[in-house]
């Protein structure tokens, strides 16, 4: 485990921050943008921990703040899909470009 | 008299009342304008009867504190304002009757009346103001009257224009009257008549200011009175209902520019340019009017045309130191027009229509409205023992007395003239047989005959307060008291009267020649003289002259202006309002909705920055 050097975390975070970045930015299915989200906030914890183990000063801070993001993602995934079902059953798509309503 | 400030209010509040609760009252709210109109007569003829033995009364209130200088309001009780206050008073509780009848089953009845108030308590304001100033507010006051009721029917177009017509061209006048009021007030520094006559006798106005600010006066006079050249108003005028043409183009409002001169004359009579400007457009507008009265088919044309015309001869009358002359004839003359007026609308109530070539034969079928319209028709003609005869008698001395001996053969002329268009007119329509296609020709009402009696006693008895034969009774009490008015009595030769008397006489038979006997042929004149007939029955084409020189110029004027709005004013506004609303559209564009455009421009924008804080090291 000692093998790998921080720099290789960081990368991955990195990559994944990149696809879920990209995800939701361009996808039009908005289960997709929502899953590209997750992928961005793992990809966060990913950074957090990292730095928990192998910082300047290493502390539990960061792994207790990974938990609690894991619990706040879990939250708003529920209400996420919540809200896209009730849009769902009102419009019969789950486009986000057509989700425009809100600028008016 | 010192309640006489209430005299106008009378028909101010039938105004107020008949505006609110009109439409409630409908045909009621005539009561309401006669009885309070009568109210008004019942207090005038008290403050005449007052004033006949009494001074001069004059209150003032405090208007205006403007520096030093102090504005007021109030009103004045002299010999003239006693007398048009019950001239107008009792015109117009006459035609406030006439119009009961007439004007019954209008839909727009209770407007009628307010509008008549409205006009009442404003002509009775104009003859109670002691200043200027107050005079001047009524005056606008009367032209607005007027306006209304001119373009009473006006969903007719040609009402319509008729009422603008009269309001712009009386305008016109008006700035005349502006600016020598103005001109006066700086000259004296008050508003007041009579601090005004005080100091131009005592010399402190210079000799062309007076003359300036009296010709500037009397353009103000010629537009309100239908004087030569602003006339042109006068028989467009004739649109409105005939009550009012009785009230006000011939008793009331056009009397308004003569009463302003007699009101004036200490300052007229100060400058003979003045004076013999007003004499020369009063004796041109009388016959030029007068010739043109020869040629009209229409009725009240035809009398409109005389009001033009006897308008002149006041101003003549005026013009020609007759101060007494002048307001004598006024009086006559707002009787017997009005008669005449009413008795014409009778008529056209009667047959509906105003061409005289389709009337013929009405004597027997209109067994009042005939011999009252006789009446008015000798008094206007200038018939012994009739109104007319004594005032016009009259002018003719004073002009003569002057000694403006062009002036005085020119109103002569103009007698004759009046004499045969006038029966001309009468013969016209009460003489001749019985009109097949006038089968259903009935009398008017009492309401309608009832103030035409009144009229008709009146043209002929009014002329008696003032004669050379029973004493000049009129003429003594209007300049009682005032040296600068002249003499109560101008002494002229006996052979005026008969040259008067055989003038109007010979025009009378001319007319029934012509027109009853039919001798005569009716085209003698006209197929002798085409050109001189076509110029005349066009009126001397004034209304074309002055379509293709000022209104033309006008139009051209504006229609310049309105693209320099177009093009200059309006271009500048709409690019300013463009680049808005392009820099608008472009904003909006970036609100689409769009969640992800919204976080893309987000991140980049984050990116960017990020960048920046890394080339510069955080000091930016």
């Amino acid at each position: 485990m000692n093998g790998v050097p921080v720099s290789a975390y960081l990368a991955l975070a990195l990559i994944l921050f990149c696809i879920g970045l990209y995800g939701a930015l361009t996808k039009r299915n908005t289960i997709i943008v929502l899953i590209s989200i997750e992928l961005m906030l793992n990809a966060v914890n990913i950074n957090l921990i990292t730095f928990s183990k192998m910082g300047i000063a290493p502390s539990i801070t960061g792994q207790i703040f990974a938990v609690f993001v894991i619990a706040v993602a879990a939250a708003e995934v529920a209400v996420g899909i919540a809200i896209l079902l009730a849009l769902y059953r009102n419009r019969k798509t789950v486009n986000i470009d057509e989700m425009n309503e809100l600028k008016h | 008299m010192e309640n006489a400030w209430l005299i106008p209010l009378f028909p101010l509040l039938s105004f107020l009342v008949l505006l609110l609760f009109g439409k409630r009252l409908k045909e009621a709210s005539a009561y309401v304008g006669i009885l309070l109109t009568l109210a008004s007569l019942v207090f005038s003829v008290i403050v005449l009867v007052a004033r006949l033995t009494d001074a001069t009364f004059k209150a003032e209130a405090d208007w205006l504190q403007i520096g030093d200088l102090q504005l007021t309001v109030g009103f004045e009780v002299n010999q003239l304002n006693a007398l048009m206050l019950v001239i107008v008073s009792l015109v117009s509780f006459l035609v406030h009757t006439y119009s009961k009848g007439y004007m019954h089953g209008d839909e727009r009845f209770p407007v009628f009346y307010a509008y008549l108030g409205l006009f009442t308590f404003a002509m009775l304001g104009l003859v109670l103001s002691p200043n200027l100033l107050q005079t001047y507010i009524f005056w606008e006051l009367v032209g607005v009257g007027s306006f209304l009721l001119i373009g009473f029917y006006f969903n007719k177009e040609s009402a319509k224009a008729a009422a603008k017509k009269a309001f712009i061209m009386t305008r016109i006048g008006d700035v005349g009257l502006l600016i020598g009021m103005i001109l006066l007030f700086w000259q004296t520094g008050s508003f007041e008549y009579d601090e005004i006559f005080a100091s131009v006798h005592a010399g402190e106005v210079s000799g062309t200011m007076i003359t300036l600010t009296s010709i500037l006066i009397f353009i103000g006079a010629v537009g309100k009175s239908g004087q030569f050249p602003l006339h042109t108003w006068l028989p467009d005028a004739m649109e409105g209902p005939t009550p009012v043409s009785a009230l006000i183009h011939a008793a009331t409002m056009v009397a308004a520019g003569v009463y302003l001169v007699a009101t004036m004359f200490p300052l007229f009579a100060a400058s003979d340019t003045a004076m013999s400007t007003v004499a020369i457009v009063g004796a041109f507008t009388a016959i030029f009017a007068a010739t043109i009265g020869l040629t009209q088919t229409d009725i009240k044309r035809v009398l409109a045309y005389s009001t033009v015309s006897q308008l002149g001869y006041m101003m003549l009358a005026l013009g020609a130191a007759g101060y007494v002359a002048g307001v004598f004839h006024l009086m006559t003359h707002a009787f017997f027009k009005a008669l005449l007026f009413l008795a014409a609308g009778s008529v056209i109530h009667a047959v509906h229509t105003q061409d005289i070539e389709k009337m013929g034969g009405l004597w027997k079928k209109l067994s009042f409205t005939a011999p009252l319209f006789l009446i008015g028709t000798l008094a206007i003609s200038g018939v012994p023992l009739f109104s007319g005869f004594f005032s016009k008698d009259e002018i003719l001395i004073a002009a003569w007395a002057n000694g403006n001996y062009v002036l005085f053969w020119l109103a002569v002329i103009a007698a004759f003239f009046t004499a045969f268009y006038m029966f001309r007119l009468f013969f016209m329509v009460f003489a001749g047989k019985e009109r097949s296609d006038m089968k259903k020709v009935h009398e008017s009402p009492f309401t309608m005959t009832g103030p035409m009696i009144v009229l008709g006693i009146l043209a002929v008895v009014s002329g008696y307060v003032n004669t050379p034969w029973f004493g000049t009774f009129l003429g003594d009490w209007l300049v009682d008291g005032n040296e600068a008015l002249g003499h109560g009595h101008i002494e002229g030769p006996a052979w005026i009267m008969i040259v008067a008397t055989v003038v109007s006489l010979a025009g009378i038979y001319l007319a029934y020649l012509m027109y009853s006997k039919k001798t005569l042929a009716r085209d003698w004149f006209t197929s002798r003289a085409p050109t001189l007939y076509s110029i005349v029955v066009n009126k001397y084409f004034i209304d074309e002259i002055y379509n293709s020189t000022f209104v033309y110029a006008t139009k051209a004027v504006s229609l310049f202006l309105r693209f320099i709005e177009l093009f200059l004013v309006e271009g500048l506004v709409k690019s300013v309002t463009g680049i808005v609303k392009g820099l608008g559209k472009t904003g909006s564009k970036l609100q689409s909705g769009q969640v992800q455009t919204y976080s893309t421009v987000a991140f980049v924008g984050l990116a960017v920055l990020l960048i920046i804080f890394a080339l510069t090291g955080g000091y930016f």
